[in-house]
């Protein structure tokens, strides 16, 4: 990949998603954290589109951006009196530490292999990408929308309030 | 300068090591599972550009992964904010501290 068109795409993505995510961390307001945290979704979209996964990147919109960031909105404002803060709890330092190590592994990882890579990108339809889910995988397909519909009651069953349950013994 | 694959798997890992501190050191809950997203987004970037770069039979196969991961972490993000909800509702805090009913 090369031209300042792609340079300076990645470079921007780069600043703009790392920057939200240290701002998820730095960030003393839980609803900025959130904030924060749908820029960097935004940003890892970009990313996608950059990689030439186009139905993706419009997933992760959709999915992160609009449904999973709302969620997280509601569960902050769902509980107000558990305080706004977004501080650390004491295992701050050694998860500094790990999360330095951890970075420091995969960076020599990274840039210590030898990659065999294409300079083109591959060419893929959207349409190869739902060919592919509904016929060499549909199996996992079809297994991920009962996983959603579990998920879906086990949220609804976990937030239902007593007296909605007492109402519901009645009938 | 030419983008290689070194450089968008360096993002994922800086991104995933921001995740992975959020997620260790936050003491709101809800503070925890934004750190869980930030490292499941880190990982769908390494599986798109590991698709984007490697040389393969079937590149679709990565894309199709990360549909998969995509799924299965807003069913992971529904039921983990559901049962925060939850443990609100008993404790009246979302601080992991202070969520200690197991501790003797």
């Amino acid at each position: 990949m090369e031209g300042f068109g792609v340079n300076f795409a990645f470079w921007t993505l780069s600043a703009v998603t790392l920057g939200a995510a240290g701002g998820v961390v730095v960030s003393r307001n839980l609803l900025h954290a959130v904030l924060f945290l749908i820029l960097a979704f935004i940003g890892v979209a970009g990313f996608f589109v950059l990689l030439s996964a186009e139905f993706i990147a419009m997933a992760q919109v959709i999915i992160y951006v609009g449904a999973i960031s709302v969620l997280v909105l509601f569960a902050v404002l769902l509980t107000p009196r558990a305080g706004r803060d977004n501080g650390e709890t004491a295992m701050a330092l050694p998860a500094l530490l790990l999360a330095i190590a951890v970075a420091t592994v995969f960076i020599f990882v990274v840039n210590d292999t030898n990659w065999t890579t294409v300079a083109k990108s591959p060419e893929l339809a959207t349409a190869e990408l739902g060919t592919a889910l509904l016929s060499t995988w549909v199996l996992p397909f079809e297994l991920a929308s009962v996983l959603l519909t579990a998920a879906l009651v086990g949220a609804i069953m976990l937030v239902r309030s007593r007296e909605e349950e007492a109402e519901d013994a009645l009938a | 300068m030419t983008l290689e694959l070194e450089h968008f798997l360096t993002v994922g890992a800086l991104l995933f090591s921001l995740g992975l501190f959020v997620a260790l050191s936050k003491r709101n809950a809800i503070g925890v599972l934004m750190g869980v997203e930030l490292m499941l987004n880190a990982v769908n970037l390494t599986l798109l550009s590991f698709s984007r770069f490697s040389v393969s039979e079937r590149p679709v196969a990565g894309q199709t992964f990360v549909v998969f991961v995509i799924t299965v972490a807003a069913a992971e993000a529904a039921v983990a904010l559901a049962l925060a909800v939850s443990v609100y509702r008993n404790r009246q805090t979302v601080d992991i501290d202070r969520i200690n009913l197991l501790k003797s």
